[in-house]
């Protein structure tokens, strides 16, 4: 009798701590609210990463621990320090959304911990703000749009119209745009994020204004709600619309559903595609897509390639997390098979690298997807990165 | 002044003047009729478009899940009533605040549940789409469908209330509801209908909004606030004050959206005028409640013999 009870409180003891890992990475996402389906790619991305590396970096177990950030920058930071105090992880990574990092990054900073952003690359970060131990394995905001800009003049886009959300990242974009586009801006409304979720009025200013182009940035679930209502004000074919961020492996499918054969062929930039030929993105793209049966959105790219980023970090000191400076110094050469081939870390901690133009395809299969044009920029560097002292 | 961009921003409030309409209906009655504070309102808005628009896809026809969607809700509807609200009619408000919000919890979580975080999208059937000449406008041939739409259900609703038996005792019990019940009027019954009524209505609002903006946990919730906000300006009970709020409302904040940063730019230097205007546009509305509440705390028109 002793002798059970004794088993069932060991039994249990194992239950209530699970062997404790030697590395604990904090990974800040959203996993609830209608934008918890970006927060579900990455977190897949995340765990195909973890099943790569067999759980482990130099040998040492892993231990991901997931916080949700509730698509709010208050509720961000919250969770951020229960994973800076509470849970006192190592390293600190995710971030979707500009506005809740603006918010969480002071936490981490001043608990001199690494903090590494597979997402959100807000300006102030990447300039007056930059920071030692922080780094961005994404993009710095205004990049991607200013290849879009650099796309349109290419394509003989004279005048532009501007819809977007306005909060930090959706006023990124917009300045982005507006720092490599040549022809005249003819309009510009940036609507209320995240509640409007109807432009009919920003539509109608679109029709009167008869631009050449319209440029978008509606990341999320809000994207084909925007485009749906593009085409139902007649917009579409008659103005061709330019987007960033916007069409991604997680709206093709649901217009796909939809039947919405007119978003074939639509053009955008990014720094990263599916298809982009290199060993490590075949390996990531392939697995992801066997083991989930969708293709990965450039979340998941980013959130596979940050654990990647991580583990030559970790690798470069041995397993030996608290050498923040041997940790920090190796991430700055950026010494991994990234998902987007070779590419260098700046000197505000943000990536220099290409951008390609991708046009929105069916692949073999009858698959929607997108596929990789031309590079438009090569090794980028973000206008922010010459206001960063470091 | 552009007169074709005016008259398709009028017609762009006057259809989202609508969609608060069949909200703010149902809401009215509710809280008019049966005094009960109801935030889960915004639940049935969800409901009836996931409802209604998985019939759609289903079928392949957006009529028919627009038809079969009445039923559901109505069915929903008094099921919710009378499961959980009928024990919350002696209680105080508070109390009615607090139940209705674990309602849009429950709601909320039982649709991620059921359709996934995703969403669902709804495509329309080929006559619906594109957009259609006005004289010298072109405008969506769908929401044209929705303004429509919209008018006969506040002339239904008109009828329905002012003309037939049963919108006597809903006239009766928003009036006073003691003395309706101390004369035979079967209280319970009438709840159950009104509630049924409500949800079919928000449920209407909901899918017929589905395939513009796509249906999204939560989506209820924002119109909920409208809606709340056009029964305040309209005075609560009433059908014809929530019809002509909603439209005031709807024009006014479409009105502002779209005119407010160009007339600021008169002004205001170009960067403060850019941000300002989205910010201010969104507070119109507020700016108008608050200006009504001061001038006539009872809202625009109040029942005949409320309380």
């Amino acid at each position: 009798m002793l002798k059970k009870l004794l088993g069932t409180a060991a039994a249990l003891t194992l239950l209530a701590s699970p062997a404790a890992a030697d590395i604990k990475i904090g990974f800040v996402t959203t996993l609830t609210t209608p934008v918890a389906v970006i927060g579900k790619d990455m977190r897949d991305a995340v765990e195909l990463a973890m099943e790569h590396i067999g759980g482990k970096m130099s040998g040492e177990d892993v231990e991901i621990v997931y916080a949700d950030d509730e698509f709010n920058s208050q509720k961000g930071k919250q969770a951020t320090e229960r994973l800076v105090l509470r849970d006192d992880v190592d390293i600190v990574a995710g971030y979707i959304w500009s506005n809740v990092l603006l918010a969480s990054a002071p936490v981490v900073l001043n608990a001199n911990k690494i903090l590494v952003s597979a997402n959100a690359g807000p300006s102030p970060l990447a300039g007056a703000q930059c920071n030692a131990n922080f780094f961005n394995i994404a993009w710095q905001n205004d990049q991607t749009p200013m290849a879009l800009g650099e796309l349109l003049n290419q394509q003989g886009v004279k005048s532009l119209y501007l819809v977007a959300p306005n909060y930090a990242a959706g006023q990124n974009m917009v300045a982005g745009v507006e720092r490599t586009f040549k022809g005249k801006v003819v309009g510009k409304d940036m609507t209320v994020w995240p509640s409007q979720r109807d432009w009919s009025a920003e539509l109608s200013k679109v029709k009167a204004a008869k631009p050449d182009g319209v440029f978008t940035f509606y990341p999320g679930p809000a994207g084909p709600a925007f485009i749906k209502q593009y085409q139902q004000a007649g917009l579409e074919g008659v103005v061709p619309l330019y987007s960033v961020y916007t069409l991604d492996s997680i709206s093709l499918p649901l217009f796909q559903k939809a039947g919405m054969e007119t978003v074939l062929g639509t053009k955008m930039t990014q720094f990263w595609a599916p298809d982009l030929d290199n060993a490590a993105n075949k390996k990531f793209v392939g697995d992801f897509r066997k083991k989930y049966g969708r293709y990965p959105s450039f979340y998941a790219a980013q959130s596979y390639d940050s654990i990647m980023f991580i583990k030559s970090a970790v690798e470069a000191v041995s397993g030996d997390v608290d050498n923040i400076d041997g940790m920090r110094a190796a991430m700055e050469k950026a010494d991994f098979d990234s998902i987007r081939g070779d590419f260098t870390m700046g000197n505000n901690h943000f990536p220099i690298q290409n951008f390609y133009e991708r046009t929105v395809v069916k692949d073999a299969d009858g698959n929607w997807t997108t596929a990789v044009g031309k590079t438009v920029l090569t090794n980028h560097q973000d206008p922010y990165a010459s206001q960063c002292k470091m | 002044m552009d007169y074709v961009l005016l008259t398709e921003q009028f017609l762009n409030g006057f259809q989202l003047g609508i969609i608060l309409f069949l909200m703010a209906a149902g809401l009215t009655l509710v809280f008019g009729i049966m005094d009960l504070v109801n935030l889960a309102h915004g639940s049935m808005f969800m409901i009836g478009a996931f409802v209604g628009g998985t019939i759609a896809v289903v079928t392949g026809s957006f009529v028919i899940g627009v038809i079969l969607m009445i039923p559901a809700m109505l069915i929903i509807g008094i099921v919710v009533e009378m499961t959980t609200l009928r024990t919350l009619y002696p209680r105080d408000h508070l109390d009615h605040v607090l139940a209705t919000f674990g309602l849009i919890l429950f709601f909320n979580e039982a649709t991620r549940l059921i359709w996934g975080p995703e969403g669902l999208v709804v495509p329309l059937p080929d006559f619906l789409e594109g957009s259609v000449a006005l004289g010298a406008i072109t405008y969506p041939v769908y929401r044209i469908v929705i303004i429509v739409v919209g008018l006969l259900v506040a002339l239904g609703l008109y009828v329905l209330v002012a003309k037939t038996r049963i919108g006597m005792l809903i006239r009766a019990g928003a009036s006073n509801r003691t003395m309706a019940g101390a004369l035979g009027v079967n209280i319970p019954l009438l709840f159950s209908v009104v509630f049924g009524i409500g949800a079919v209505l928000a449920g209407l609002a909901g899918l017929i909004i589905t395939p513009i903006t796509a249906a999204q946990i939560g989506m209820g919730e924002d119109v909920l606030i409208l809606a709340f906000v056009v029964i305040v300006i309209g005075g609560i009970g009433s059908i014809r004050g929530a019809f002509i709020a909603s439209i005031v409302t709807g024009v006014i904040d479409t009105m502002g959206r779209s005119f407010l940063d160009v007339f600021l730019l008169l002004f205001l230097p170009e960067n403060a005028a850019e941000s300002a205007g989205p910010a201010l546009s969104s507070m119109m509305i507020y700016i108008l409640m608050a200006a009504i509440l001061f001038f006539r705390p009872q809202g625009l028109f109040p029942p005949k013999g409320a309380r």
